[in-house]
Protein backbone atom coordinates (compact mmCIF):
# COMPACT_ATOMS: atom_id res chain seq x y z
CA UNK A 1 0.00 0.00 0.00
CA UNK A 2 1.28 3.44 -1.23
CA UNK A 3 1.31 5.89 1.82
CA UNK A 4 1.23 9.80 1.19
CA UNK A 5 4.97 11.42 2.53
CA UNK A 6 4.70 13.88 5.07
CA UNK A 7 4.21 17.87 3.85
CA UNK A 8 4.56 19.80 6.85
CA UNK A 9 7.58 19.97 9.50
CA UNK A 10 6.67 18.72 12.72
CA UNK A 11 6.87 21.86 15.37
CA UNK A 12 10.17 22.07 16.96
CA UNK A 13 10.06 21.01 20.86
CA UNK A 14 11.62 23.13 23.22
CA UNK A 15 12.21 22.68 27.26
CA UNK A 16 9.19 22.67 29.22
CA UNK A 17 11.30 25.35 31.27
CA UNK A 18 11.50 25.83 35.21
CA UNK A 19 7.85 26.99 35.25
CA UNK A 20 5.92 23.75 33.85
CA UNK A 21 4.61 23.00 36.99
CA UNK A 22 2.54 26.59 36.17
CA UNK A 23 0.73 25.55 32.99
CA UNK A 24 0.63 21.64 33.49
CA UNK A 25 -0.48 21.25 37.23
CA UNK A 26 -1.39 24.85 38.03
CA UNK A 27 -2.91 23.54 41.66
CA UNK A 28 0.27 21.87 42.53
CA UNK A 29 2.23 25.14 42.35
CA UNK A 30 -0.27 26.81 44.41
CA UNK A 31 -2.52 27.99 41.73
CA UNK A 32 -6.06 27.45 42.85
CA UNK A 33 -9.52 28.18 41.59
CA UNK A 34 -9.47 28.27 38.02
CA UNK A 35 -9.48 24.19 37.22
CA UNK A 36 -8.27 21.12 38.57
CA UNK A 37 -5.14 19.52 37.71
CA UNK A 38 -5.21 17.11 34.26
CA UNK A 39 -4.51 14.13 34.91
CA UNK A 40 -4.34 14.06 38.56
CA UNK A 41 -6.67 11.01 39.67
CA UNK A 42 -7.19 8.53 37.04
CA UNK A 43 -9.31 5.64 39.07
CA UNK A 44 -13.37 5.46 40.00
CA UNK A 45 -14.89 3.00 42.29
CA UNK A 46 -16.02 1.16 39.42
CA UNK A 47 -12.34 0.60 37.94
CA UNK A 48 -11.68 -3.41 37.46
CA UNK A 49 -7.91 -4.43 38.33
CA UNK A 50 -5.39 -4.38 40.96
CA UNK A 51 -5.12 -1.27 42.91
CA UNK A 52 -1.23 -0.13 42.56
CA UNK A 53 0.97 2.55 43.25
CA UNK A 54 3.51 3.67 40.97
CA UNK A 55 6.66 5.84 42.59
CA UNK A 56 10.13 6.93 41.45
CA UNK A 57 12.30 9.70 41.74
CA UNK A 58 13.26 12.04 38.84
CA UNK A 59 17.55 11.82 39.13
CA UNK A 60 20.18 13.97 37.06
CA UNK A 61 24.12 13.32 36.08
CA UNK A 62 24.90 14.78 38.96
CA UNK A 63 22.62 13.12 41.31
CA UNK A 64 20.15 15.64 42.10
CA UNK A 65 16.81 15.65 42.23
CA UNK A 66 15.02 16.94 39.20
CA UNK A 67 11.92 18.94 41.32
CA UNK A 68 10.77 20.77 38.04
CA UNK A 69 9.94 17.70 36.42
CA UNK A 70 6.54 16.85 35.10
CA UNK A 71 5.77 13.19 34.61
CA UNK A 72 3.09 11.83 32.27
CA UNK A 73 1.95 8.06 32.28
CA UNK A 74 -0.57 6.26 29.69
CA UNK A 75 -1.78 2.59 29.91
CA UNK A 76 -3.61 -0.13 29.16
CA UNK A 77 -6.80 -1.68 32.11
CA UNK A 78 -6.60 -4.47 33.51
CA UNK A 79 -7.94 -6.24 30.44
CA UNK A 80 -5.23 -4.36 28.14
CA UNK A 81 -7.89 -2.21 26.69
CA UNK A 82 -7.29 1.52 26.17
CA UNK A 83 -9.74 4.00 26.98
CA UNK A 84 -12.73 3.13 24.96
CA UNK A 85 -14.05 5.62 21.96
CA UNK A 86 -17.88 5.27 23.20
CA UNK A 87 -16.41 7.77 26.05
CA UNK A 88 -15.20 10.24 23.61
CA UNK A 89 -17.26 13.16 24.21
CA UNK A 90 -19.26 11.92 26.90
CA UNK A 91 -19.05 13.91 29.93
CA UNK A 92 -19.31 11.00 32.05
CA UNK A 93 -15.27 9.89 32.50
CA UNK A 94 -14.63 6.18 31.61
CA UNK A 95 -13.82 4.51 35.16
CA UNK A 96 -10.52 4.37 34.27
CA UNK A 97 -8.84 7.00 31.95
CA UNK A 98 -5.63 5.40 31.47
CA UNK A 99 -3.78 8.93 31.69
CA UNK A 100 -2.33 10.19 34.82
CA UNK A 101 0.01 13.47 35.00
CA UNK A 102 2.29 14.65 38.39
CA UNK A 103 4.56 16.74 39.17
CA UNK A 104 7.67 16.14 40.55
CA UNK A 105 7.75 17.05 44.16
CA UNK A 106 11.18 19.17 45.81
CA UNK A 107 13.24 15.16 46.08
CA UNK A 108 12.16 14.60 42.49
CA UNK A 109 9.90 12.60 43.50
CA UNK A 110 5.92 11.34 41.94
CA UNK A 111 3.50 9.16 42.48
CA UNK A 112 0.68 7.65 40.07
CA UNK A 113 -2.48 5.79 42.09
CA UNK A 114 -3.58 3.44 39.31
CA UNK A 115 -4.13 -0.06 38.49
CA UNK A 116 -1.89 -2.67 36.89
CA UNK A 117 -2.28 -3.45 33.21
CA UNK A 118 -3.01 -6.38 31.23
CA UNK A 119 -1.01 -6.95 28.69
CA UNK A 120 -1.45 -5.64 24.95
CA UNK A 121 -0.89 -6.96 21.92
CA UNK A 122 2.79 -6.27 19.88
CA UNK A 123 3.74 -5.71 16.90
CA UNK A 124 4.69 -9.06 16.04
CA UNK A 125 1.21 -10.12 16.90
CA UNK A 126 2.30 -11.62 20.75
CA UNK A 127 1.51 -9.90 23.52
CA UNK A 128 3.54 -7.31 25.37
CA UNK A 129 4.41 -7.74 28.62
CA UNK A 130 2.76 -5.64 30.92
CA UNK A 131 3.95 -2.34 31.09
CA UNK A 132 2.80 1.59 31.29
CA UNK A 133 4.15 4.43 28.67
CA UNK A 134 5.80 7.38 30.54
CA UNK A 135 7.02 10.74 29.16
CA UNK A 136 9.18 13.35 31.20
CA UNK A 137 9.54 16.90 30.45
CA UNK A 138 11.55 19.45 32.97
CA UNK A 139 14.20 22.40 32.72
CA UNK A 140 17.24 21.64 30.49
CA UNK A 141 15.25 18.81 28.73
CA UNK A 142 14.70 19.56 24.74
CA UNK A 143 12.09 17.19 24.01
CA UNK A 144 9.95 14.91 25.77
CA UNK A 145 11.74 11.80 26.92
CA UNK A 146 9.63 8.42 26.21
CA UNK A 147 10.07 5.81 28.30
CA UNK A 148 8.51 2.73 29.77
CA UNK A 149 7.96 0.99 33.18
CA UNK A 150 7.69 -2.66 33.85
CA UNK A 151 6.56 -4.88 36.40
CA UNK A 152 9.50 -6.80 38.10
CA UNK A 153 6.99 -9.90 39.04
CA UNK A 154 5.97 -10.56 35.43
CA UNK A 155 9.52 -11.73 34.59
CA UNK A 156 8.21 -14.27 32.27
CA UNK A 157 6.81 -11.58 30.67
CA UNK A 158 9.41 -9.31 30.23
CA UNK A 159 11.36 -12.26 29.11
CA UNK A 160 9.62 -12.40 25.72
CA UNK A 161 8.62 -8.62 25.20
CA UNK A 162 9.21 -6.97 22.00
CA UNK A 163 10.34 -3.68 23.15
CA UNK A 164 12.63 -5.00 26.19
CA UNK A 165 14.25 -7.21 23.36
CA UNK A 166 14.49 -4.53 21.14
CA UNK A 167 17.46 -2.99 23.87
CA UNK A 168 20.69 -5.01 23.10
CA UNK A 169 22.83 -4.15 26.51
CA UNK A 170 20.66 -6.33 28.66
CA UNK A 171 21.94 -4.36 31.55
CA UNK A 172 20.09 -1.60 30.17
CA UNK A 173 16.59 -3.75 30.30
CA UNK A 174 16.85 -2.87 34.34
CA UNK A 175 16.31 0.35 34.31
CA UNK A 176 12.86 -0.23 32.98
CA UNK A 177 11.73 -3.18 35.42
CA UNK A 178 10.15 -1.72 38.34
CA UNK A 179 10.36 -3.51 41.78
CA UNK A 180 7.09 -4.48 43.81
CA UNK A 181 7.10 -3.65 47.32
CA UNK A 182 3.90 -5.04 49.33
CA UNK A 183 1.94 -2.42 51.51
CA UNK A 184 -1.92 -1.74 52.05
CA UNK A 185 -1.42 -0.87 48.29
CA UNK A 186 1.55 -2.11 46.56
CA UNK A 187 3.81 0.31 45.36
CA UNK A 188 6.10 -0.30 42.30
CA UNK A 189 9.11 1.87 42.23
CA UNK A 190 11.08 2.88 39.40
CA UNK A 191 13.99 6.04 39.47
CA UNK A 192 14.64 7.74 35.78
CA UNK A 193 17.79 8.67 35.78
CA UNK A 194 18.18 11.11 33.01
CA UNK A 195 21.81 10.59 32.38
CA UNK A 196 25.18 8.62 34.05
CA UNK A 197 25.64 4.95 34.93
CA UNK A 198 22.00 4.11 35.51
CA UNK A 199 20.47 6.27 32.67
CA UNK A 200 17.11 5.16 31.97
CA UNK A 201 16.57 3.54 28.30
CA UNK A 202 14.63 6.00 26.23
CA UNK A 203 12.59 5.69 22.83
CA UNK A 204 11.90 7.34 19.93
CA UNK A 205 8.85 5.82 19.35
CA UNK B 1 -11.94 11.55 28.20
CA UNK B 2 -11.32 7.86 26.00
CA UNK B 3 -8.89 7.29 23.14
CA UNK B 4 -8.77 6.52 19.23
CA UNK B 5 -7.11 2.93 19.04
CA UNK B 6 -5.34 2.48 15.55
CA UNK B 7 -4.31 -1.03 14.46
CA UNK B 8 -0.31 -1.65 13.94
CA UNK B 9 1.67 -0.76 10.50
CA UNK B 10 -1.05 0.63 8.98
CA UNK B 11 -2.14 3.75 11.72
CA UNK B 12 1.80 4.30 12.52
CA UNK B 13 3.19 7.82 12.34
CA UNK B 14 5.82 9.00 10.43
CA UNK B 15 9.17 8.87 12.01
CA UNK B 16 10.06 11.59 13.70
CA UNK B 17 12.86 13.47 12.77
CA UNK B 18 15.02 14.23 15.05
CA UNK B 19 17.55 16.44 13.12
CA UNK B 20 15.00 19.21 13.09
CA UNK B 21 14.42 19.28 17.00
CA UNK B 22 17.10 20.06 19.84
CA UNK B 23 19.29 17.79 20.49
CA UNK B 24 19.38 16.49 24.25
CA UNK B 25 22.91 18.36 24.94
CA UNK B 26 23.07 21.95 24.07
CA UNK B 27 25.71 24.13 25.71
CA UNK B 28 24.82 26.72 25.26
CA UNK B 29 21.61 26.55 27.47
CA UNK B 30 23.52 24.96 30.27
CA UNK B 31 20.54 23.21 32.60
CA UNK B 32 20.93 20.29 29.84
CA UNK B 33 24.38 19.65 30.87
CA UNK B 34 23.12 17.29 34.00
CA UNK B 35 19.64 16.65 32.32
CA UNK B 36 20.74 15.15 28.91
CA UNK B 37 20.74 11.42 28.54
CA UNK B 38 24.39 10.83 26.78
CA UNK B 39 22.91 7.44 24.92
CA UNK B 40 21.20 7.84 21.81
CA UNK B 41 17.35 7.21 22.15
CA UNK B 42 16.48 3.78 21.00
CA UNK B 43 14.36 4.31 17.40
CA UNK B 44 11.60 1.91 17.37
CA UNK B 45 8.21 1.90 15.68
CA UNK B 46 5.66 2.86 18.17
CA UNK B 47 3.49 -0.32 19.53
CA UNK B 48 -0.42 0.27 20.33
CA UNK B 49 0.88 1.63 23.69
CA UNK B 50 2.15 4.52 21.76
CA UNK B 51 -0.56 4.99 19.01
CA UNK B 52 -3.22 5.23 21.44
CA UNK B 53 -3.69 8.26 23.36
CA UNK B 54 -5.96 10.19 25.97
CA UNK B 55 -8.38 12.94 24.28
CA UNK B 56 -10.41 14.90 26.70
CA UNK B 57 -14.31 16.85 25.71
CA UNK B 58 -15.15 20.15 25.08
CA UNK B 59 -17.67 19.60 28.26
CA UNK B 60 -14.82 19.53 30.84
CA UNK B 61 -13.77 22.74 29.40
CA UNK B 62 -14.66 26.17 32.01
CA UNK B 63 -15.71 29.33 30.11
CA UNK B 64 -13.09 31.09 31.32
CA UNK B 65 -10.00 28.14 30.79
CA UNK B 66 -8.86 30.59 27.54
CA UNK B 67 -9.15 33.81 29.14
CA UNK B 68 -6.13 34.49 30.70
CA UNK B 69 -7.43 38.07 30.47
CA UNK B 70 -9.57 37.32 33.57
CA UNK B 71 -9.16 33.44 34.66
CA UNK B 72 -7.57 34.30 37.62
CA UNK B 73 -9.08 37.16 38.43
CA UNK B 74 -9.46 38.23 42.13
CA UNK B 75 -11.64 40.86 42.14
CA UNK B 76 -13.25 41.18 38.43
CA UNK B 77 -10.07 43.46 37.71
CA UNK B 78 -8.64 42.23 34.35
CA UNK B 79 -5.18 41.81 33.84
CA UNK B 80 -2.82 44.17 32.57
CA UNK B 81 -0.75 44.34 29.45
CA UNK B 82 -0.97 44.71 26.13
CA UNK B 83 -4.60 42.86 25.06
CA UNK B 84 -4.03 39.65 22.79
CA UNK B 85 -5.79 36.98 20.80
CA UNK B 86 -3.47 33.84 19.99
CA UNK B 87 -5.41 31.45 17.72
CA UNK B 88 -4.27 28.90 15.20
CA UNK B 89 -4.37 25.36 13.43
CA UNK B 90 -3.15 22.25 15.04
CA UNK B 91 -2.38 20.02 11.85
CA UNK B 92 -0.64 17.04 11.13
CA UNK B 93 2.35 16.06 8.90
CA UNK B 94 -0.05 15.49 6.26
CA UNK B 95 -1.54 19.30 6.34
CA UNK B 96 -4.63 17.41 8.39
CA UNK B 97 -6.73 19.26 11.07
CA UNK B 98 -6.28 17.55 14.91
CA UNK B 99 -9.48 17.99 15.85
CA UNK B 100 -10.76 18.03 19.55
CA UNK B 101 -6.69 17.93 21.34
CA UNK B 102 -6.13 19.08 24.53
CA UNK B 103 -4.01 22.55 24.12
CA UNK B 104 -2.64 24.01 27.38
CA UNK B 105 -0.52 27.50 27.16
CA UNK B 106 1.20 29.14 30.26
CA UNK B 107 3.72 32.49 30.19
CA UNK B 108 4.80 35.49 31.99
CA UNK B 109 2.95 38.65 33.02
CA UNK B 110 3.47 41.90 31.01
CA UNK B 111 6.23 42.61 33.16
CA UNK B 112 7.94 39.47 32.21
CA UNK B 113 7.18 37.70 35.62
CA UNK B 114 6.23 34.32 36.51
CA UNK B 115 3.41 33.42 39.14
CA UNK B 116 5.72 31.01 41.11
CA UNK B 117 7.42 30.51 44.00
CA UNK B 118 10.47 29.68 42.81
CA UNK B 119 10.64 32.85 40.39
CA UNK B 120 13.05 35.78 41.88
CA UNK B 121 12.60 38.04 38.97
CA UNK B 122 12.18 41.61 40.65
CA UNK B 123 9.05 42.93 37.91
CA UNK B 124 5.70 43.33 39.67
CA UNK B 125 3.70 40.34 40.03
CA UNK B 126 -0.05 40.85 38.95
CA UNK B 127 -3.18 40.34 41.35
CA UNK B 128 -5.25 39.43 38.27
CA UNK B 129 -2.63 37.59 35.86
CA UNK B 130 -2.11 33.89 36.59
CA UNK B 131 -0.10 33.34 33.75
CA UNK B 132 -2.18 29.66 32.53
CA UNK B 133 -4.88 28.26 30.99
CA UNK B 134 -6.43 26.08 28.22
CA UNK B 135 -8.33 25.15 25.05
CA UNK B 136 -9.40 21.80 22.98
CA UNK B 137 -9.46 22.16 19.33
CA UNK B 138 -12.54 22.80 17.26
CA UNK B 139 -13.47 20.39 14.41
CA UNK B 140 -10.92 21.69 11.96
CA UNK B 141 -8.30 22.21 14.32
CA UNK B 142 -8.66 25.69 15.78
CA UNK B 143 -7.87 26.53 19.07
CA UNK B 144 -7.69 30.76 20.29
CA UNK B 145 -7.34 32.50 23.67
CA UNK B 146 -7.13 35.67 25.12
CA UNK B 147 -3.89 36.58 27.03
CA UNK B 148 -1.53 39.93 27.54
CA UNK B 149 1.66 40.06 25.73
CA UNK B 150 4.41 38.49 28.41
CA UNK B 151 7.39 40.31 28.84
CA UNK B 152 10.91 39.52 28.26
CA UNK B 153 12.84 38.09 31.56
CA UNK B 154 15.99 37.87 32.08
CA UNK B 155 17.35 33.88 33.47
CA UNK B 156 20.46 32.56 35.04
CA UNK B 157 22.15 31.19 32.18
CA UNK B 158 25.10 33.15 30.88
CA UNK B 159 25.85 36.32 32.68
CA UNK B 160 23.12 38.35 31.06
CA UNK B 161 20.80 36.13 28.89
CA UNK B 162 17.28 37.30 28.33
CA UNK B 163 14.33 35.48 27.16
CA UNK B 164 12.44 36.64 24.18
CA UNK B 165 8.78 37.43 24.82
CA UNK B 166 7.22 33.76 24.83
CA UNK B 167 4.57 31.35 25.54
CA UNK B 168 4.50 27.97 26.27
CA UNK B 169 2.46 25.02 24.33
CA UNK B 170 1.32 21.56 25.37
CA UNK B 171 -0.14 19.69 22.93
CA UNK B 172 -1.55 16.29 22.86
CA UNK B 173 -2.71 14.93 19.35
CA UNK B 174 -4.52 11.73 19.28
CA UNK B 175 -1.46 9.51 20.06
CA UNK B 176 0.88 9.44 22.94
CA UNK B 177 3.48 9.64 20.67
CA UNK B 178 2.61 12.74 19.20
CA UNK B 179 2.91 14.53 22.65
CA UNK B 180 4.84 17.59 21.94
CA UNK B 181 5.97 20.56 24.14
CA UNK B 182 6.90 23.96 22.57
CA UNK B 183 6.65 27.64 22.60
CA UNK B 184 5.66 30.62 20.69
CA UNK B 185 7.45 33.51 19.51
CA UNK B 186 6.25 37.49 18.09
CA UNK B 187 7.40 38.16 15.11
CA UNK B 188 9.47 40.95 14.75
CA UNK B 189 11.08 40.77 18.37
CA UNK B 190 14.85 41.06 17.84
CA UNK B 191 15.39 39.02 21.24
CA UNK B 192 14.35 35.54 19.61
CA UNK B 193 17.97 35.44 17.70
CA UNK B 194 19.76 35.59 21.00
CA UNK B 195 17.99 33.46 22.86
CA UNK B 196 20.28 30.26 23.76
CA UNK B 197 16.83 28.03 23.84
CA UNK B 198 15.70 29.63 20.46
CA UNK B 199 19.28 28.41 19.52
CA UNK B 200 18.72 24.90 20.41
CA UNK B 201 16.53 24.24 17.22
CA UNK B 202 18.90 23.39 14.71
CA UNK B 203 17.57 24.51 11.39
CA UNK B 204 16.38 28.38 10.96
CA UNK B 205 13.04 27.04 9.39
CA UNK B 206 12.57 24.99 12.18
CA UNK B 207 12.68 28.71 14.42
CA UNK B 208 10.56 30.33 12.15
CA UNK B 209 7.62 27.31 12.77
CA UNK B 210 7.93 28.56 16.22
CA UNK B 211 7.21 32.52 15.47
CA UNK B 212 3.93 33.75 15.77
CA UNK B 213 2.36 36.62 12.73
CA UNK B 214 0.99 39.08 13.34
CA UNK B 215 -2.84 38.86 12.40
CA UNK B 216 -4.23 42.34 11.47
CA UNK B 217 -7.14 40.76 10.24
CA UNK B 218 -8.89 39.11 13.40
CA UNK B 219 -7.66 41.40 15.80
CA UNK B 220 -10.67 42.61 18.19
CA UNK B 221 -11.41 46.28 17.22
CA UNK B 222 -10.58 48.81 20.01
CA UNK B 223 -9.43 45.87 22.18
CA UNK B 224 -6.90 43.43 21.54
CA UNK B 225 -3.89 42.71 18.78
CA UNK B 226 -4.23 39.12 16.78
CA UNK B 227 -1.12 36.55 16.95
CA UNK B 228 -1.51 33.19 14.92
CA UNK B 229 0.72 30.46 16.03
CA UNK B 230 -0.16 27.27 13.80
CA UNK B 231 1.19 23.61 15.53
CA UNK B 232 2.35 20.64 13.28
CA UNK B 233 2.23 17.19 15.26
CA UNK B 234 3.73 14.04 13.89
CA UNK B 235 1.46 12.65 11.11
CA UNK B 236 0.09 9.38 10.30
CA UNK B 237 1.31 6.90 7.39
CA UNK B 238 -2.14 5.61 6.77
CA UNK B 239 -5.37 7.32 5.53
CA UNK B 240 -7.34 4.60 5.65
CA UNK B 241 -9.47 5.29 8.74
CA UNK B 242 -10.10 9.04 7.94
CA UNK B 243 -14.11 8.39 7.74
CA UNK B 244 -14.26 6.05 10.55
CA UNK B 245 -12.46 7.76 13.18
CA UNK B 246 -12.40 11.44 13.91
CA UNK B 247 -8.90 12.98 13.99
CA UNK B 248 -7.13 10.09 12.20
FE1 LIG C 1 9.28 30.80 29.94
Amino acid sequence: MLHPTPILKETPSQTAGPYVHIGMTPNFAELRGVYDDPGATMLSEDTKGERIAIVGRVIDGAGAPVADAVIEIWQADAQGSFAGPAARHSNSAPSFTGWGRQAADGDGVFSFQTIKPGAVEGPDGRPQAPHVSLWIVARGINIGLQTRLYFADEAAANEGDYVLNKIMDKRRRQTLIARREEGPVPRYVLDIHLQGEKETVFFDF
Amino acid sequence: MSAIILPGADGSLYQRDMAWHPPAHTPGYKSTTFRAPRHSMLSLGPTKSELSGPTFGHETLGALDNDLIRNFSQDGTEAIGQRLVVYGQVLDENARAVPNTLVEFWQANAGGRYRHKKEGYLAALDPNFGGFGRAITDENGFYSFRTVKPGAYPWPNGGNDWRPAHIHFSVFGHAFAQRLITQMYFEGDPMIWQCPIVGTVPDKAGIEQLIARLDRHNTTPMDALAYRFDIVLRGRRSTMFENRLEGN
